[in-house]
């Protein structure tokens, strides 16, 4: 189903959680918030859920197909909540957990027990825990209580399923797995997702589209391959993953840092404004003869063997650090030493200069 | 395995030997002491004397009486101490203290201020008198007595596992349809239960040895009002010391049971939910 929000702002008390928020999120679509903790994304999914109401105002809105849902409280909206501390009632088995939402409909719309056991049995068979039925939540792992709990929510046929942090609490390993899973349900459910996250990683895996928030606003929408290529901004490009920042100067279209020239995408900016060049690790190539112009000097600091890709951190002259990925064979090939000088080279960076709207 | 391995915590044989020595000297001792007492009758005197009319009467009066008394508090405690951790108002703090009144008054205090209110003259008791309501030297006079001394055990108990409650359960109850009720009873009250039933234990076993907030409302009048330890007491006043250990002998096993039976239950509970 289709959702969007419109002019949605947030406040509590003096701290600003959510600023004019408007976003679309198409039927069918796997959408996660990404940001930082207090940017705003969980505020802005317990806004969809009815959990919170948004700051009163003529103009904000959250339509659910095009429907104003403003009024509906939580219970009526039939969205699938899932949280990050699975939320589970501790008190019920597993089954009774996923039964709940079908026994607590009104009498006439209650299912009767044939049917919710054969319910319960294929959301159990869904999520991989048949036989568990009779356990307590206290004698499950995190990953299988954070499944029973999307099996709660995905009991009541939610038109949404929205996911609050669900693997925050998990294990890198359990998270990934569970991350996987989650997809592949999404595909096979084909209903509307809504992820809530701040580990990017796992927002450019699963995710049809991404919305990266920072403090209240959304700085950028767009497919993960869009958004980590084409960042739109300082916080998008540093907050995806690891990122070497250099301080230059503009000189004739290009940004100037000692003598490593970078081209510029506008060229009109004007000499002389300060630039701030972004460049990731697998962006850099390293040689130890120099290589023109366009490359700086360092020395190498550290070597971390442990990975696909070799991760060096290397100090320039003016001693900041920079990070750079090698393959391991390249690594071999110029048989690095710690302490060793060498040059590197931005193959592709972006310029942002501070204060300047283009 | 060796026989000298350190425990990483020290101090286990002297906290143990002490606790050991502690609670034989304050707690297993004279109750021995009591149980050797009663044991100077014979059995056919021990089983007059317990059964004898007035002592049953006391009997069913205290354990009847506490009964009602645990469970209204039961239901009241938890309304109080419902509101104390969930809403901020002013005085919250006030409310608070004074829930720990009727524990840290001497009992005779409360006897007297009870009596003070519920007496026929009293400021309550001269407006019950004409309904036909008789507080005090009545059995109601010693349910409210007990009522009384009794509420900060529920209050008490109650007030962590409400605090440890978390909205998200709640919220994720709201989001599955359930309505206030529904989320209330089937979702709230379940996980309050083993600490309403632990309160409810603690506010019952209090009731049942109070003696000093009730003799002053209860009146004492044997087989109508009088409760078993002011009959043990009136036993000690006429030097009756085998009479008075068999009465309490027989109140202790009856308390014995009901704790056992009420812990028995929470173990039960705990244990097929796997919460320890």
């Amino acid at each position: 189903m289709s959702i969007e929000v419109k002019n949605i702002s947030k406040t509590f008390g003096s701290f600003t959680a959510l600023k004019n928020i408007s976003l679309k999120i198409e039927n069918g679509e796997l959408i996660s918030l990404l940001g930082p903790s207090g940017s705003g994304k969980t505020t802005l999914l317990r806004v969809i859920a009815g959990m919170e109401l948004p700051d009163p105002s003529p103009d904000s809105q959250v339509l659910f197909f095009g429907e104003d849902v403003a009024n509906r409280p939580v219970g009526d909206r039939k969205v699938g909540f899932v949280f990050q501390h699975y939320a589970l009632f501790k008190h019920m088995s597993v089954y009774e957990n996923i039964a709940f939402g079908l026994r607590v409909r009104p009498r006439a719309l209650r299912p009767n027990e044939a049917t919710i056991r054969e319910k319960v049995h294929s959301l159990l068979a869904l999520i991989q825990l048949e036989g568990f039925g009779s356990r307590f939540p206290k004698q499950l792992s995190g990953g299988q209580r954070q499944r029973v709990a999307l099996a709660r929510a995905l009991a009541i046929e939610p038109q949404v399923l929205l996911l609050d942090e669900p693997f925050g609490a998990l294990d890198a390993k359990v998270r990934k797995g569970l991350r996987d899973w989650l997809r592949g349900l999404h595909d096979e459910l084909n209903t509307t997702t809504i992820l809530v996250t701040h580990d990017q990683e796992e927002a450019l895996e699963v995710s049809d589209r991404v919305v990266v928030m920072n403090q209240a606003r959304i700085e950028q929408v767009g497919a993960p391959a869009e958004v980590f290529h084409h960042p739109e901004s300082e916080f998008v490009i540093d907050f995806l993953g690891n990122v070497n920042v250099f301080q230059g100067r503009i000189n004739q279209g290009q940004a100037v840092l000692e003598n490593m020239r970078v081209k510029l995408s506008d060229p009109t900016i004007p000499d002389g404004e300060q630039a701030k060049v972004y460049v990731r690790p697998n962006d850099i190539t390293i040689d130890k003869n120099s290589i023109g112009d366009s490359s700086i000097e360092a020395s190498v600091t550290r070597i971390n063997r442990a990975g696909v890709q070799a991760k060096l951190s290397l100090a320039s002259k003016n001693n900041e650090e920079i990070r750079v990925d090698v393959s391991m064979e390249r690594l071999l090939e110029l048989g690095l030493q710690l302490g060793d000088t060498v040059y590197v080279h931005p193959t592709k960076a972006r310029v942002f200069v501070p204060d300047y709207t283009i | 395995m060796t026989k000298n391995r350190k425990a990483a915590l020290p101090g286990f044989g002297l906290t143990m030997g002490y606790t050991l020595l502690y609670l034989s000297l304050i707690v297993l001792i004279p109750l021995i002491a009591l149980f050797l007492k009663a044991a100077t009758m014979d059995f056919s005197e021990f089983y007059q004397t317990v059964t004898s009319k007035r002592v049953l009467a006391a009997y069913r009066l205290t354990f009847g009486a506490s009964l009602i008394a645990a469970l209204i508090n039961t239901f009241f405690g938890a309304i109080v101490a419902w509101s104390i951790v969930r809403y901020r108002f002013f005085g919250r703090r006030f409310l608070d203290a004074i829930i720990d009144l009727p524990f840290a008054m001497p009992t005779a205090v409360s006897g007297i201020a009870l009596m003070a209110i519920y007496a026929r003259t009293g400021l309550i008791g001269k407006y019950l008198e004409p309904l036909g309501i008789k507080t005090a030297i009545s059995p109601l006079g010693i349910v409210i007595a007990l009522t009384f001394i009794g509420l900060p055990f529920v209050v008490r108990t109650l007030q962590p596992a409400l605090e440890e409650l978390d909205g998200e359960s709640e919220q994720a109850a709201a989001s599955l349809g359930a309505n206030r009720l529904q989320t209330f009873f089937r979702v709230i009250v379940p996980s309050l239960l083993p600490s309403l039933l632990t309160g409810f234990t603690l506010a019952f076993a209090r009731a049942l040895g109070e003696y000093g907030s009730v003799i002053y409302i209860a009146g004492n009048i044997p087989m109508k009002t009088e409760i078993a330890s002011l009959l043990i007491v009136s036993k000690l006043d006429t030097s009756d010391v085998p009479g008075a250990a068999a009465i309490a002998v027989v109140m202790l096993m009856a308390t014995f049971l009901i704790l056992l039976l009420v812990q028995g239950i929470q173990w039960w509970s705990q244990r097929i939910t796997g919460r320890n």
